[in-house]
């Protein structure tokens, strides 16, 4: 009998510590350090990876893996009919991260939603400028147009939250699943204020995601360890780790020494070492960007559709992508949006190659010489503008239309192209925000963005029309159809040469389930296991 | 002496105010417009613009601004980061001593191979081990740190597996830093596996980053080596029956040692100037990586104290040269 009772000691001792070193870490070898833990004040990608999507929540979040806005601290929301109050529930019993530098007493409530926002804009709130950090800007906030849109955020009850606008506007809904709009709490910060530590703030980040922070080596390794309390369950995952590894090739091999379980971004010269090896899984999108050129469609004879036709059909669009995105690849764009977004219209495919029919309609247009503009930046979208448009003047001279290459430096490239007396063709692209159509469609081709960002100044009253009542629409099924009904008239008006969107990569050990690549460029880990 | 380092002293002041007007001038004069490049593809409008300007002290005639800036890093105020917005020299400080073990291991691994590799050349002169040792210090000497960093992961972590990839220790090792350098704090842990682990990740770049000053050093102490050797007091003592050992070791050695510890101390320019690629290439937590990640995030504050930061240690340990050189050849005293 006591045997027996030893033996089963012995086995209930084995079985917790080998629970104990079971703990499942997950490393991911992140391109580079986080500005700071605030996604309020920066503006990366990484930083994000870091912040928002490990610590925090927001009211709305993004479906994983895809653009459409789903449930997260809000349940549920109600628009009213002019399109003007968003009322907002939170969820019950929502709980902050408990760790050795804050013990929240209490759960989320209305306070920490209205106090997250009004930090951004409100200059009496004291975390809003230099008591809190130097320098501070809120650039995503003023960048999204916030202090435009919105009226008031205000309290109803512990649970219910009121937003109400300046004028109606769809993408509104999209601007809070992003991450400046990530729900911090309140009582950390009236506590960080009292005990004069208000930078802490930005260094020690306390939210309702699914992992709260332990600890950050400077530009090295930042730990995190599942929330207990996540209010949509404890992750699988224990410890995440993430190991900051700024060098491509480096990042790789780690991944492939088993160093790493997941790494971003690989050089495109080592996706052939990847594919060929058996431990790993390289998992590829398109990404949420577009590279496009824009003709200026108010000098003559640019001003004519047909003239713009023939320019995309005169070039040979297969042999450029191939030429610029070698083995990385990159979809063709038909449409300015790409296929992972909403509202995608799949009916409308862009110009085919045909230099003898583009021939002609140059020639008769009197079309012979053209600017064409390129930059030294290294974009997503666009890897290398000059090589584009030495590619792309070579196709146009055989269609008998010389092009002139304009170079500057990147502000000042992009200063000078937008300029509504810009001539010619002007290569450039564009990133989303926040997987809103209107992100792409007014941003850069509203009426209202000539001169800004509208770099082909074109002004198309249907299409303006479209997009206006898209933006002021709040039910989805009805923007998805004006704005399939607006990419038709961007295809048959062609304001500008569409060219890919590139593809987005990430290396994965195959032992990792449940990671997602993500239409939105982020590396989101929830919902992500690990088996031994 | 005293007036001796004084002089010297009084030398690095212009050297100082150069410093400043190079590091100042420098970001000013890289392409683009700071606050533009800030504003990332959105841009801003031209009211906002306005106010950036004002707050980052840019609307200001250039004058008014070296002046300001030179008048704050006097005061030991080396601004605020744009991005992190943390003070500048806490970050320096935080991450300066990872850039001075990595330099301080690939200085002993040089030093280590290039000082008995060019005696023994000088000893062997003209020899097969002569001649391929000039050769491959040549190659050392001209090879491109990114490349060679890239090459030593691929052939010794990716297809041998013997070293780590990157990184300063195994991420299963969670220690606070006391000191910073990692080999020393694992031992006041008493943790000897983790030490283990610093180790092992030390090997590959500080091989990468003592490789350049291998080749210098085994050169300078082959050519050095040469010219004792071929001295009337060598020629003597081996005249007095002494053994070669004896003669090449106490004889010759140390008198070939002084120029050879002039080209140690100028390596240290070389070292962070190589720690910049070598950093970035290993994630390793110094200032090399810390610079460039600034440079491509133009958080100029950061680039422009960073720059200067670097260049003040360089002249330190300059004039610590001087100085320990002046102590062991009292010729240069007088001169």
């Amino acid at each position: 009998m006591k045997k027996t009772m030893t033996f089963a000691a012995a086995l209930l001792a084995a079985s917790v510590l080998g629970g104990m070193a079971n703990a499942k870490t997950l490393v991911y070898c992140s391109e580079a350090s986080p500005a700071n833990f605030d996604p309020g004040t920066t503006t990366g990608g990484n930083d994000f990876d870091a912040s928002s999507r490990t610590v925090y929540s927001r009211l709305v979040e993004f479906k994983h893996g895809g653009t459409e806005i789903e449930p997260g601290l809000a349940d549920k929301w109600e628009i009213s009919d002019d399109g003007l109050v968003y009322t907002f529930h939170l969820h019950p019993g929502v709980k902050f991260q408990t760790t050795d530098y804050f013990k929240p007493t209490r759960d989320l409530n209305a306070d920490d939603v209205v106090f997250s926002f009004d930090r951004q804009f409100n200059k009496q709130n004291p975390w809003n400028g230099e008591k809190y950090l130097p320098n501070l800007t809120w650039d995503y906030y003023t960048g999204m147009d916030m202090p435009k849109y919105v009226a008031k955020w205000e309290k109803v009850d512990d649970l219910t939250v009121k937003l109400t606008l300046t004028e109606p506007n769809a993408p509104m809904l999209a601007n809070l699943g992003m991450d400046f709009a990530s729900i911090v709490s309140k009582e950390y910060a009236d506590q960080l204020e009292k005990d004069g530590k208000m930078a802490d703030f930005s260094t020690k980040p306390i939210g309702t995601g699914p992992f709260q922070f332990v600890d950050y080596q400077l530009d090295s390794v930042i730990r995190y360890a599942a929330h207990p309390d996540y209010f949509k369950g404890k992750e699988k995952i224990d410890d995440l780790v993430f190991a900051i590894t700024p060098d491509a090739t480096a990042r790789i091999q780690k991944v492939l020494a088993g160093e790493c379980d997941v790494a971003p971004y690989p050089n495109p010269a080592d996706i052939a070492t990847i594919k060929a090896n058996k431990d790993v899984t390289l998992m590829d999108q398109a990404g949420l960007n577009i590279g496009y050129m824009s003709y200026n469609t108010t000098i003559p004879p640019l001003d004519k559709p047909e003239v713009r036709h023939a320019l995309n059909q005169a070039i040979d669009r297969e042999a450029l992508i191939k030429s610029l995105f070698q083995d990385a690849g990159a979809t063709p764009a038909q449409n300015l949006i790409p296929p992972t977004m909403w509202s995608w219209n799949k009916d409308v495919k862009f110009d085919s190659y045909d230099p003898e029919a583009a021939k002609k309609v140059l020639a008769d247009a009197g079309l012979k010489e053209i600017q064409l503009w390129a930059s030294d930046r290294v974009r997503p979208y666009n890897p290398n503008f000059q090589r584009a448009a030495e590619l792309i003047q070579a196709d146009w001279a055989k269609v008998g239309v010389k092009a002139e290459i304009v170079n500057y430096e990147w502000t000042k490239y992009r200063e000078e192209g937008k300029k509504k007396e810009r001539p010619g063709a002007f290569q450039i692209g564009w990133t989303g925000d926040n997987g809103d159509p209107d992100n792409f469609f007014a941003t850069l081709f509203a009426c209202s963005a000539i001169g800004v960002s509208n770099y082909s100044s074109w002004c198309d009253k249907d299409f303006e029309d479209l997009i206006q009542k898209a933006k002021k629409t709040s039910d989805q099924g009805e923007r998805t159809k004006l704005y399939a009904q607006a990419q038709e008239i961007f295809a048959k008006q062609a304001p500008a040469f569409l060219l890919a969107h590139s593809q987005v990569y990430s290396v994965v050990r195959n032992n990792v389930t449940g990671y997602k690549m993500d239409p939105l460029g982020i590396h989101r880990f929830d919902g992500v296991d690990k088996a031994e | 002496m005293i007036r001796y380092l004084l002089n010297k002293i009084a030398l690095l002041i212009p050297t100082l105010v150069g410093i400043t007007i190079c590091a100042f001038a420098f970001v000013r004069l890289l392409p683009g417009d700071p606050i533009l490049a800030m504003a990332g593809e959105h841009g801003v409008t031209p009211a906002r613009y306005e106010e950036l300007k004002e707050q980052f002290g840019y609307n200001l005639p250039v004058w008014e601004q070296y002046a300001r800036y030179v008048g704050e890093v006097a005061t030991g105020d080396f601004g605020v980061s744009i991005s992190s917005k943390r003070p500048v020299l806490e970050e320096f400080k935080t991450l300066f001593p990872a850039t001075l073990e990595l330099s301080f291991f690939a200085m002993v691994f040089a030093m280590a191979i290039g000082i008995p590799a060019g005696i023994f050349a000088a000893v062997k002169r003209g020899s097969w081990f002569d001649q391929s040792l000039m050769g491959t210090a040549l190659v050392g000497y001209s090879m491109p740190i990114f490349w060679w960093g890239l090459l030593l992961i691929i052939f010794f972590s990716g297809y041998l597996g013997w070293t780590p990839v990157s990184g300063r220790m195994g991420l299963q090792f969670f220690l606070k830093p006391i000191t910073g350098f990692m080999t020393i704090d694992t031992i006041l842990y008493g943790k000897w596996d983790a030490l283990r682990s610093a180790l092992s990740h030390l090997v590959l770049p500080a091989i990468v980053l003592g490789t350049i000053p291998l080749a210098v050093i085994a050169r300078q102490t082959r050519s050095a080596m040469l010219e004792v050797l071929g001295e009337d007091y060598v020629r003597t003592a081996r005249a007095k029956g002494l053994s070669a050992a004896r003669v090449i070791g106490v004889h010759a050695l140390r008198n070939a040692l002084i120029p050879v510890v002039t080209t140690i101390g100028l390596q240290v320019g070389t070292l962070l100037a190589g720690a910049i690629l070598t950093e970035t290439i290993f994630a390793w937590p110094g200032i090399g990586k810390w610079m460039v990640d600034s440079i491509f995030k133009r958080d100029y504050v950061v680039v422009q104290s960073g720059l200067l930061l670097i260049a003040l240690i360089v002249m330190a340990v300059n004039l610590i040269v001087d100085v320990l050189y002046a102590v062991i050849n009292p010729r240069i005293r007088a001169a």
